[in-house]
């Protein structure tokens, strides 16, 4: 595990283009020593499963200001799951412009986190290695 | 030889007033004595700031400016369907709001229909759902077109929307001739910052010289482009790369313009711009007055212009999205009261005021209603609108627009150097730039974060957000999160569902095959898709005839 870099993806899921919030973090974790993939923007739930298992990643985290998380998370999360990517093997966090009402069922799908406007990326970049998996 | 004050005032500002009366006979100060309309030292500086209404239209684009007529209030809104947003418009408008900009869903942006299945989740959450002409009349039922002037931001599928428009119009009685609004229609900035693109650059940048052209010849008032900074402020970059890269994508435009056989000064008229205003007051103001100096030298200089109405950089200003916090989100109405007042220092055309909530979610009624009623503070209690460019002369403020216009400058020189805006395009140039400066702000935000753990003062080593990083309240949040329907999409795909069956299919599928022969030709597509929406074809069908012939765009990725 000292050898391995811890390896993220970080993904846009919907037709949402503020990717402003998803690059920051990347860089921030890329600068944090970690291996990070970056998806781009409008990735479906099937190419961020596809993605996921491919980079085969300890952490995945989704970044959505549209206000269609409710909808599009748990497509996510399955299409990951249905690739052998689950929240019992994988930590997932997510960000956007999410309510605070919404952490609960975004927690009951297996999302760790949920960082809004104002977060910093060093609160990110602990958290990632605080909560990082071990290799099964 | 400059002219005097004294001239100008007995000259092209008397001409304006005679032609269009002030709103008041005089604008005074509480003693009661009358303002001037215009402070000036002529003092040398007369050649590079011109006056109002004069080349190089550094102190505004009219002799008057709002004493004559005041910005025009347009709040961006729209969400759900067409019924609701219509609501919306209508409860706008009976709140003194003076014109519309409609928030389009991204299906709608990106050109799918409601029932498509990359549509899950997105409908009517971000704007207001448009699948055919049948919601498009909905959207300005009881909003008579030849009354309102209406911006929409909408770009890879402007042509639809502004075609969807013109038969709306029509079907009210009113001739496209005299219908006054906006598309935004700006497609590098969505490769650039903001995502909505369908196709290549290539056919894209095809579709809005079409508009262009079509625009010139028989929608005369219209603004046919509102060529944005906006969203790549918003993405990170500087007051000065904003301008810069803005005014580099609208040479681009021109001169593909140019290469299709068009004149400068036919089409320049109608094309429009729309910036950012952020919280960094007088840089703001100095941003606005560099961006108005620039593209008429651009124009004189590049284009040969000496068309005034060509000439001149007219603007929309949104207040900074960015810029607000989801922490004490009150704080947010001072800020956008901020960059309300600068906007208007800077001489816009019109404005949206972000709600202060908007950090949190959509914005509720009552936000709203406060950020509109920011506008008219400014407009009525404050007295900024009494006079003509009043931070003119400021040695600081003609500074810093030297100084920005000076720096937009090189980043346009580089664009060109790097072949023109589509090539930098394609090169990851702007993208890179725009995330590079996001990513150093991000790192000031944090290492005043980390300051104030320890005793620096505030500010002394990064840069402070009130509330975020410095000056911190634990409190709860009581806010009203405003949610859209859920049964909105499947609404929509019902109603869909419906349209499609009541339509005549081969007359539909006969507009759509005339689409994608022009598609493949040369001929301007406006009157084929006008035909298209007016046949009934859906949105999404007219993006699909399209994506058939050109393909679709891919992202770069850039990190």
């Amino acid at each position: 595990m000292a050898d391995r870099k811890i390896r993220v993806l970080v993904a846009k899921p919907g037709l949402d283009g503020h990717d402003r919030g998803a690059k920051v973090v990347a860089r921030a974790l890329r600068d944090a020593g970690m291996e990070v993939i970056y998806t781009g923007i409008r990735q479906t739930p099937h190419m961020i499963g596809e993605a996921a298992l491919q980079e085969d990643v300890d952490v995945v985290g989704l970044s959505i200001l549209s206000g269609a998380h409710l909808e599009l998370f748990p497509a996510v999360i399955e299409a990951c799951r249905d690739r052998g990517v689950a929240p019992e093997n994988t930590l997932f966090f997510c960000g956007g412009i999410i309510p605070e009402d919404d952490i609960p069922a975004l927690s009951d799908l297996g999302f760790r986190a949920v960082f809004g406007p104002g977060a910093s990326t060093n609160d990110i970049v602990e958290f990632v290695r605080e909560h990082v998996k071990a290799p099964a | 030889m400059s002219e005097s004050l004294h001239e100008w005032l007995s000259g092209a500002y008397r001409a304006a007033v005679e032609r269009n009366p002030e709103r008041r006979d005089a604008f005074r100060r509480s003693s009661g004595d009358p303002l001037q309309p215009l402070y000036a030292d002529l003092n040398g500086r007369t050649d590079t700031l011109g006056f109002p209404g004069e080349f190089p239209f550094t102190r505004g684009i009219q002799p008057t400016m709002y004493r004559g007529r005041l910005w025009t209030m347009r709040q961006y809104a729209g969400q759900g369907d067409a019924e609701t947003s219509n609501e919306r418009y209508r409860f706008l408008l009976d709140q003194g709001q003076t014109g519309l900009s409609v928030a389009f869903d991204l299906p709608t942006q990106i050109g799918y229909d409601s029932d498509h299945l990359m549509a899950t989740g997105e409908v009517g959450k971000v704007g207001v759902a448009i699948d055919s002409i049948e919601d498009m009349r909905t959207l300005f039922r009881e909003i008579p077109l030849d009354k309102v002037t209406t911006s929409m931001t909408i770009n890879s599928t402007a042509s639809i929307l502004l075609a969807l428009y013109i038969a709306v119009g029509e079907e009210q009685g009113v001739e496209r001739s005299q219908l006054g609004g906006t598309v935004q229609n700006d497609i590098l900035k969505e490769y650039v910052a903001r995502g909505t693109y369908i196709y290549p650059p290539g056919p894209s940048i095809r579709l809005i010289t079409d508009i262009f052209d079509f625009c010139a010849r028989e929608v005369p008032r219209w603004n046919t482009i509102s060529v944005s900074g906006y969203h790549m402020r918003e993405a990170g970059c500087t007051a000065a790369q904003e301008v810069g890269f803005t005014l580099a994508h609208a040479i681009g435009y021109i001169e593909a313009a140019l290469a299709a056989g068009q004149e400068f000064d036919r089409i320049g008229q109608q094309v429009s711009f729309f910036f950012a205003c952020h919280s960094n007051f007088l840089e703001e103001v100095a941003k606005f007055r560099a961006a108005r100096r620039l593209w008429a030298r651009i124009t004189r200089d590049r284009f040969h212009s000496n068309n005034p109405r060509a000439q001149t950089l007219r603007f929309h200003t949104q207040t900074g999205g960015a810029t607000l916090t989801a922490q004490q989100p009150d704080n947010n109405v001072i800020r956008t009261t901020l960059q309300a007042l600068a906007a208007v220092f800077g001489g816009t055309q019109s404005l949206h005021t972000n709600s202060l909530d908007e950090a949190l979610g959509l914005p509720s009624q009552h936000a709203v209603e406060v950020a509109l009623r920011t506008q008219q503070i400014v407009a009525f209690e404050s007295g900024a609108a009494d006079v003509v460019d009043p931070l003119g002369g400021s040695f600081y403020v003609e500074e810093l627009t030297d100084a920005i216009e000076a720096e937009a400058a090189q980043y346009i020189d580089k664009i060109d150097a790097l072949g023109g805006a589509v090539t930098a395009i394609e090169a990851s140039y702007q993208q890179r730039e725009i995330t590079d400066a996001a990513y150093k702000l991000q790192m000031e935000y944090e290492k005043e974060a980390e300051a104030a753990k320890g005793t620096a003062q505030p500010g002394a080593v990064g840069r402070v957000k009130v509330g975020v990083n410095r000056f911190i309240t634990n409190e709860e949040s009581d806010a009203e999160i405003v949610r859209v329907d859920p049964a909105v999409g499947a609404r929509q795909s019902e109603r869909l569902e419906r349209f499609r069956a009541a339509r005549d299919g081969d007359a539909a599928q006969a507009a759509v095959d005339r689409i994608q022969q022009a598609a493949a030709g040369t001929e301007n597509l406006m009157p084929f898709i006008i035909e298209a929406v007016k046949a009934q074809v859906t949105l999404g069908e007219i993006a699909d005839s399209l994506r058939t012939v050109w393909g679709e765009q891919r992202e770069a990725v850039v990190v």
